[in-house]
C-alpha cells in the first residue's frame, strides 16, 4: 500500500516541480504568453492562421531554438489577445478600424471573400442586389435566379467573424436582417456545408475556396457583379469584396517579434502565400 | 386473468424487448463498424508517431498523442490527491451530517452535473487569464481536474465505504492511529474503488473536447513544456471533421485511435480492480 | 455509515495534521463550484450591468453585435434537443436493460452488456463526427440540408442511451431475487414480472440514470454543434435548425469581444443554472443525496 502512496506523492512532486520550472518569471507573469525570448504566440483570424503556421514552421527551421505558436480563433480574438498581451502578435483578416488606433498593422497579403455554390449549381454570376435578396430570404428558390426549382440553403457565418463583418459591410445588411438556414464558424466548415448540399450558398475566403477546389471539393466560386472571384482580381483590386491580411501588435515590435514580422513580409514567404491561395502584396 | 391472455401479451412484450435490443445493437454496429472500417487503414506506427501535415490532411497524430497524455497526467496529478483526500474526509473522518460535509457533498453533486463547456469557460477565465497560464497544457489539465474531481471522489468514497466496519474496529482495538489505520488497512482495501475512479476520470478527460478548446488550445505540435499549448486527440477529431475539407479520412483514423485508447483503459480498469480485490488486504 | 462513529479509531497527534490536510482538500473540492459561479458571474457582469438581466428574455433576437441578447430561443433549443433525446433513449435504454436482466440468454447478456459499456465509452466528439458524416447526409437526402433538430436528437439519444441502459441495468440487478421468485411463484408471466414488480422496484435507480442522462443531454456541446445548423430560432419542425446554449458558447466565444463575450458568459450561467436546478430537483425527489446513491 505504501507503494501507492509513494507513487501518488511522486507524481504530485513531479508535477509541482514541472510547474515551478515552467512558471513564467515574475515580471512576465502577468502575461502568460510573453514568457521567454525564444518563443512567440500568435492568435486570431482563422483565415490567416494556416498561412502564419506555415511561415512559423519555416522560421523555426531557419532559427533553431525558437518556437512560434499559432492559434486560430478569429480576428476579434487576435485584436483582444494582442491588446491584453495574451499573444505577441494578433492575426487580423481585415483593415484596422477607427477605434483600433492603439494597434499597428503589418500587412502580409490580400484576400477576397468569394460567394460559393455547389459545383452542380448552374448559377455563374450574382449581382449585389441578388445576393442581398438571397440573404434576406426574399429569394427562397433558385428558380427566381434562373436556376433549378429548389429551395436555397443559405449558409451564414456566426457573429464576430471578420468574414461576416466584411460581408455585411459590402451588402449593407444588418446581421438581424439575414435569414440563414445554417450558421457556421470557420471557412472550411462553410466549404464543407456547401460541398455537401447542391442547393446551398455561402461565402468564404477566396484563397481557401481555391485551395479546396484544387483539392477536389465540389464547390464553385460565383462571379460578383460580373467580376470573377479569383486571386488575380483580388490582386488587381477589381474584385469588390476583398481585404488585407494583417499581423497586428499593441506595442512597438522588439526582438523575436520584429524579426518574425520582417521574415514574414519578405520575399522568402511568397511561395507560402501562393500555396495558401492568398495574394502576395505588390512587390 | 386467463393464462392465455398473459401468454399473448408476454409474446408481444418479448418481441418488443428483443427488437429494442436489436435496434441498439444495430446502431452500435453501424457506428463502430463505420469508424473501424474507415479508420482501420490509418492504424499504423507511422500514423501514431508522425506529426500532422497540411492542417491534418496528411501525416499522423504523434504530437497530439503526447499532448493528450500530458493533459491527462496534469489532470490526474492534481485530481488524485485532492479527490482521495476529500473522499477520506467524507467517508472516514466526518459524521455524515456535519454542515461542512453536507455542503461539500451537495456542492460536488452539482459539480458532477455541470456541463463541460461551463468548465471550459471557467478554465478560460481563471486558469488562462487570471492565473496567467495562457493557452497551455497546464491550464487544460487543471480544468479537466476540476471536471473529473466529483467522479473521482464518488468512486473513492464508494471504495472506502465498501471496506467492512470490522476492519476499523480491529484497528482501533489494536491501538492504531487513524493515519496508520488508513495506510495499512483502509486504503489497501479501498484500492479497487480508487482505481475504478481514476480510470473513470481518465476516460472522461480523454473524451473531453468542449472544456479544452479555450484552455489548452489548438496547436498541433509537440509541446516542450506544460506552459505550451497542446491539441488533445478529441479536439483534433473535431477540427479535422469541422474545419478541414478532406480531413474526414484522417478524422476516422484519429477517432478509431481514441476509441481504442478508451477501450484499453476500460479493460485495464476491470482487470486491475479484479486483481487488486483478490486478497490484497490479507497480504499487507 | 461507518463515519457516524468518528471515535472508533483512536486519536493521536499526527491524526490532527492528517485531519487538517483532508479538510483542506475537501474545502478546495467544495469551493470549485463556488469559484465557477463567481468567475462566470464576474465575466458576465459587464453586460448584466450595462443591459440588465431582463434584456436576455425581452430582446427581439440574439444579435450581440447589434446589442440584442435574446437567449430564450436557445433555451428552447436546448430543452427540445434534450427532451427529444430522452424520448428516444429512455424507452430504448430501459428495454435494453430489461433485455439484459430478463430476456437474454446468459452468454448473450454478457456480450450485450460489454457492447453497451463500449458504447458508453465512445467520446461525444466521435458521436458528433459520425452524425456529421453519416446522419446529416442521410437526413439531407430526405429534407435538405440535414443539419437539424432531428440530427441533434438522434446523436444525443445515441450518446445518452448507454447511460440510461447501464444505470437501469444496475437498478434492476439490485431488485431482490426473492421478490422476483415470489412473482414467478404467483404465476406471473415474464413481462408482468418486469412491468409490475421489477421496474417499479427499480424506479429510483432508473430515474437517477435518466436525470444523469438529461444532464448530459442539456450540456453536450460539440456533438450538437456539429449537427444542428446553429441558427438561433425556435425550431418549428424536426428538420429545422436550432442552436443550444452550449453550442452558442463554443461557436461564438473565440470571436467574441467586450459585451458579446460577457453575453456568452450569461449563456453559460443560464446553462449551468439549468443543470444545477435539475440536479437539485433530482436530489430532492429521491429524498436523499444523489451522491450516496450513485
Amino acid at each position: 500500500m505504501q507503494r501507492l502512496i509513494w507513487v501518488i506523492g511522486a507524481i504530485a512532486a513531479l508535477a509541482a516541480v514541472t510547474v515551478l520550472n515552467s512558471m513564467p518569471a515574475p515580471e512576465a507573469a502577468s502575461t502568460g504568453a510573453a514568457r521567454a525570448q525564444h518563443s512567440l504566440v500568435l492568435t486570431g483570424s482563422s483565415t490567416v492562421a494556416p498561412l502564419a503556421g506555415e511561415i512559423a514552421k519555416r522560421y523555426e527551421s531557419a532559427h533553431p531554438g525558437t518556437r512560434i505558436d499559432v492559434h486560430g480563433g478569429g480576428s476579434g480574438r487576435g485584436i483582444a489577445d494582442a491588446r491584453q498581451g495574451l499573444a505577441h502578435l494578433g492575426m487580423v483578416s481585415r483593415d484596422l478600424k477607427a477605434g483600433e488606433g492603439d494597434l499597428t498593422a503589418y500587412p502580409l497579403a490580400r484576400d477576397g471573400i468569394g460567394i460559393i455554390v455547389h459545383a452542380a449549381n448552374p448559377i455563374a454570376n450574382l449581382s449585389k442586389a441578388q445576393l442581398i435578396a438571397i440573404y434576406t430570404g426574399e429569394f427562397g428558390n433558385w428558380q427566381a435566379l434562373g436556376g433549378r426549382d429548389a429551395p436555397i440553403t443559405v449558409v451564414h457565418k456566426a457573429e464576430g467573424r471578420s468574414t461576416l463583418e466584411l460581408f455585411l459591410a459590402y451588402t449593407g445588411l444588418k446581421n438581424s436582417e439575414t435569414r440563414p438556414r445554417v450558421v457556421i464558424g470557420d471557412n472550411e466548415q462553410g466549404i464543407k456545408s456547401v460541398a455537401a448540399n447542391p442547393n446551398a450558398i455561402g461565402y468564404v475566403s477566396i484563397g481557401t475556396a481555391e485551395y479546396d477546389i484544387a483539392h477536389g471539393a465540389p464547390i464553385r466560386l460565383v462571379a460578383l457583379d460580373g467580376v470573377a472571384a479569383s486571386s488575380e482580381h483580388v490582386r488587381d483590386g477589381s474584385y469588390p469584396l476583398a481585404r488585407t491580411l494583417n499581423l497586428v501588435s499593441a506595442a512597438p515590435l522588439r526582438g523575436l517579434a520584429r524579426d518574425f514580422v520582417e521574415f514574414a513580409r519578405a520575399e522568402q514567404t511568397r511561395d507560402l502565400i501562393l500555396a495558401q491561395y492568398f495574394v502576395p502584396l505588390a512587390q | 386473468m386467463p393464462a392465455r391472455n398473459y401468454l399473448s401479451r408476454d409474446t408481444a412484450a418479448a418481441a418488443l424487448v428483443w427488437s429494442a435490443a436489436v435496434v441498439v445493437a444495430a446502431l452500435f454496429v453501424w457506428l463502430t463498424g463505420d469508424i473501424v472500417w474507415r479508420g482501420a487503414a490509418y492504424l499504423t506506427w507511422d500514423f501514431l508517431t508522425a506529426a500532422p501535415q497540411d492542417a491534418g490532411r496528411a501525416g499522423g497524430i504523434g504530437p497530439i498523442l503526447v499532448s493528450t497524455l500530458l493533459l491527462l497526467a496534469v489532470c490526474l496529478a492534481v485530481a488524485l490527491p485532492l479527490g482521495l483526500g476529500t473522499a477520506l474526509l467524507l467517508a472516514e473522518f466526518t459524521v455524515e451530517d456535519t454542515a461542512f460535509a453536507r455542503a461539500v457533498r451537495r456542492s460536488l453533486d452539482i459539480l458532477a452535473g455541470i456541463p463541460s463547456i461551463v468548465f471550459g469557460l471557467f478554465g478560460y477565465v481563471f486558469f488562462v487569464q487570471v492565473l496567467g497560464l495562457g493557452f497551455s497544457i497546464l491550464a487544460g489539465g487543471l480544468t479537466l481536474a476540476c471536471m473529473v474531481l466529483p467522479l473521482l471522489i464518488r468512486a473513492c468514497e464508494a471504495g472506502l465505504r465498501a471496506v467492512p466496519h470490522e476492519y476499523r474496529q480491529a484497528c482501533a482495538a489494536l491501538g492504531l492511529s487513524r493515519g496508520a489505520a488508513l495506510r495499512r488497512v483502509l486504503l489497501p482495501a479501498a484500492v479497487p474503488g480508487l482505481l475504478a475512479g481514476a480510470v473513470l476520470g481518465v476516460g472522461r478527460a480523454l473524451a473531453e473536447t468542449a472544456a479544452l478548446i479555450y484552455t489548452s488550445g489548438y496547436v498541433d505540435r509537440l509541446p516542450s513544456s506544460l506552459l505550451d499549448s497542446g491539441r488533445a486527440l478529441s479536439i483534433h477529431i473535431f477540427d479535422l471533421s469541422m474545419n478541414v475539407p478532406g480531413g474526414d479520412r484522417l478524422a476516422y483514423g484519429a477517432a478509431l485511435v481514441l476509441m481504442l485508447l478508451l477501450l484499453i483503459i476500460n479493460a485495464t480498469s476491470a482487470w486491475l480492480s479484479r486483481r487488486w480485490s483478490q486478497g490484497r488486504i490479507v497480504s499487507v | 455509515m461507518i463515519s457516524s462513529s468518528p471515535s472508533i479509531l483512536s486519536p493521536s497527534r499526527s491524526d490532527a495534521l492528517l485531519r487538517a490536510t483532508l479538510r483542506g482538500c475537501a474545502a478546495v473540492a467544495g469551493l470549485i463550484l463556488v469559484f465557477i459561479f463567481l468567475f462566470l458571474l464576474s465575466a458576465a457582469w459587464p453586460v448584466l450591468r450595462e443591459a440588465g438581466p431582463w434584456r436576455f428574455v425581452t430582446d427581439a433576437a440574439w444579435h450581440p453585435a447589434e446589442g440584442l441578447y435574446q437567449l430564450l430561443p436557445m433555451v428552447a433549443g436546448t430543452l427540445y434537443c434534450a427532451a427529444g433525446a430522452l424520448l428516444l433513449a429512455v424507452p430504448l435504454g430501459v428495454l435494453s436493460a430489461v433485455f439484459l436482466r430478463f430476456y437474454a440468454p446468459r452468454p448473450l447478456a454478457v456480450v450485450y452488456r460489454r457492447l453497451v459499456e463500449l458504447l458508453a465509452g465512445i467520446p461525444s466528439v466521435v458521436y458528433g463526427f459520425w452524425g456529421l458524416v453519416v446522419l446529416v447526409p442521410l437526413i439531407a437526402a430526405w429534407q435538405a440540408p440535414g443539419t437539424s433538430l432531428l440530427a441533434g436528437v438522434w446523436v444525443l439519444a445515441l450518446m445518452i442511451l448507454p447511460t440510461v441502459a447501464l444505470t437501469a441495468d444496475a437498478a434492476l440487478g439490485a431488485v431482490p431475487r426473492d421478490t422476483l421468485r415470489a412473482a414467478a411463484a404467483l404465476g406471473l408471466g415474464r413481462w408482468s414480472t418486469v412491468w409490475r414488480i421489477a421496474l417499479p422496484a427499480a424506479r429510483a435507480g432508473v430515474l437517477a440514470g435518466v436525470v444523469l442522462a438529461a444532464g448530459r443531454a442539456l450540456g453536450e456541446t460539440m456533438a450538437v454543434l456539429m449537427v444542428t445548423g446553429n441558427v438561433v430560432a425556435v425550431p418549428d419542425s424536426v428538420f429545422a435548425p436550432l442552436r443550444t446554449l452550449a453550442a452558442n458558447i463554443a461557436l461564438e466565444m473565440a470571436y467574441a469581444m467586450d459585451l458579446h463575450r460577457a453575453a456568452l458568459f450569461v449563456s453559460g450561467l443560464v446553462l449551468a443554472g439549468l443543470v444545477a436546478g435539475l440536479m437539485l430537483l433530482a436530489a430532492r425527489l429521491s429524498g436523499e443525496s444523489a451522491h450516496a446513491s450513485a
